[in-house]
């Protein structure tokens, strides 16, 4: 078969408390997505919804959704992967598409997680891990996360709590200048030191403090995926899907190999690379699942952008920063955007989109050739690694 | 008659999730003083979590080992908010011990002082009865 391409992305504001229901949310990603795509839905021909359940409480959305995008009777698939639920479904997308069975397929990610308190929210989180065995304990994502970052620091010595602060600082350089993101404040690192005033220093689970974490946001997304026939017939840039990984990891957190590392994406990257026959060094921006600071640091190092131990010279070095050799999450990532679970990935495809294009404004890097989306469901227990080109 | 329903995992944990499950003797033994986990007699695998299956060679037929002598401290982390229904623990310590051929999810004790814990330091698996009448089991050092 042919090329798949990317030829239409939207997303909505990712806002704290979103004042509609989850029809109305979602349609703001997806007509978003149309309007750049200068589509209808009669051109769609299949939809795949992405998100978490148990916030809202509509069963099986993808039904509701397809009603209300005037996309009936076309066939509707929900797809879940936790955080990664819409990187997901991009990739089952690809497989649609490359296999024949559908030429234009819309991707609509969405989350309204207000629906619920926030430690109602932790509760839900938390049982994305092994409700028989560790959510007992009381668990929840920023423990889960701080707990790779504890045993990051005892491995790395040189590395520390003040290099995951960098990498917030950096967050909110670009947060401020994207305007659908929750947070859009700088931050700087003496907002780090723990005093009574530093917000951002207040332990959340140790050694992870308020400043290390995203928050939770409602958002919707959605990606425009095509065959090579319909892009060239309907779009003027379309940005081409290069390579797909996906992988899994055992729930447990027992059953890792390994608390220093995020092994599903790391293998996730091995196949898109390989997929997409380029390599780290070929990658010109990226986006990286940064729920929490420590998890660019994994980010960095699954992708082959530093060794292992080395992920503190890019971001002491700022060689992630816009004008750096290897620019990451310079939308702000989810640290600033938030991080509407089910919304996540396909807002991250969006922005390599827009830098593909030439689109994106502020946060342009210099000319782009290849991108790619790393993001993360769980704590490390699906990983994609999608690659994109021009 | 209907079979009395066998849901005593529902005591695991300070709120469980899971009622009903074929390893639910965990609970039997906890109740005895001791953490069991599941044997595979066909292949050998020792499993933690106990499992009911073994996914190697599609067979249950599993024998109970304890959980013996101690395991190394991979990561911790102490939160200092929780989920829902976890607020009267608060703060505690989530953690994992390396025994070698598996490794086990739990809490550190509540007695054991934040600033003796090391990665790498010897702990052991001990049962814990909390006054809500639920169970867990809990890591103190070795």
């Amino acid at each position: 078969m042919g090329r798949v391409a990317i030829i239409g992305v939207g997303q909505s504001a990712f806002v704290r408390e979103y004042p509609g229901s989850i029809r109305e949310l979602a349609f703001e990603g997806f007509s978003e997505a149309m309007k750049d795509a200068q589509i209808s839905p009669k051109d769609i021909d299949a939809s795949i919804i992405c998100s978490s359940p148990e916030y809202d409480k509509q069963r099986s959305p993808a039904g509701v959704l397809a009603e209300y995008f005037g996309l009936n009777p076309q066939p509707t698939f929900y797809v879940e992967t936790l955080c990664s639920s819409s990187s997901t479904g991009v990739k089952l997308a690809y497989a649609l598409v490359e296999s024949g069975l559908h030429e234009c397929v819309a991707v609509v990610g969405f989350q309204k997680m207000s629906e619920i308190t926030s430690k109602e929210s932790q509760e839900r989180m938390g049982r994305g891990g092994d409700i028989q065995w560790e959510s007992p304990y009381g668990t929840m994502m920023p423990a889960y996360y701080a707990m790779h970052a504890q045993a990051y620091l005892n491995k790395y010595k040189d590395f520390t709590l003040e290099d995951l602060a960098r990498v917030r600082v950096k967050a909110a350089t670009y947060g401020q200048l994207n305007e659908k993101a929750v947070y859009r404040k700088s931050v700087k690192l003496e907002e780090f030191e723990p005093k009574p005033e530093n917000r951002m220093a207040d332990p959340v689970s140790s050694p992870l403090r308020v400043g290390d974490c995203c928050a939770n946001a409602d958002g919707s997304s959605c990606v425009i995926v095509a065959s090579e026939k319909i892009a060239k017939q309907f779009c003027k840039k379309p940005v081409w899907i290069l390579g797909v990984g996906a992988a899994s990891q055992p729930v447990n957190i027992a059953g890792r190999s390994s608390l220093t590392e995020l092994v599903a994406a790391k293998v996730a990257a091995e196949q898109a690379y390989k997929m997409a026959g380029v390599g780290p060094k070929d990658i010109n921006v990226a986006e990286v699942h940064d729920c929490f600071t420590i998890a660019e640091v994994l980010a960095y190092e699954a992708l082959g952008f530093a060794k292992p131990g080395e992920a503190k010279d890019l971001i002491r070095s700022k060689a992630t920063y816009k004008e750096g050799s290897i620019p990451v999450n310079v939308d702000g990532g989810l640290l600033s955007k938030g991080h509407p679970i089910g919304a996540t990935g396909g807002s991250q495809i969006r922005t390599i989109v827009l830098q593909l294009r030439g689109e994106a404004g502020a946060i342009q890097v210099k000319d782009p050739k290849i991108g790619l989306v790393h993001n993360v469901g769980g704590v490390g227990l699906y990983g994609n690694v999608t690659i994109f080109g021009i | 008659m209907a079979k009395e329903k066998d849901d005593r995992f529902k005591i695991f944990g300070t709120v469980s999730f899971t009622a009903t499950t074929k390893v639910n003797d965990f609970i039997k033994y906890m109740q005895e003083g001791k953490i069991m986990t599941t044997k595979c007699k066909k292949c050998g695998t020792v499993y933690f979590p106990p499992r009911y299956d073994c996914y190697k060679d599609f067979t249950h037929d599993m024998e109970w080992v304890e959980v013996k002598g101690n395991g190394k401290l991979i990561s911790y982390s102490k939160l200092q908010y929780g989920p829902i229904g976890f607020e009267g623990d608060l703060p505690y310590s989530i953690a994992c011990l390396d025994y070698g051929d598996f490794k086990v999810f739990g809490r550190i004790a509540k007695d054991v002082p934040d600033n003796e814990l090391k990665i790498g330091m010897d702990m052991k698996t001990v049962v814990n009865k909390m006054q809500s009448g639920q169970m867990n089991y809990v890591f103190q050092k070795a």
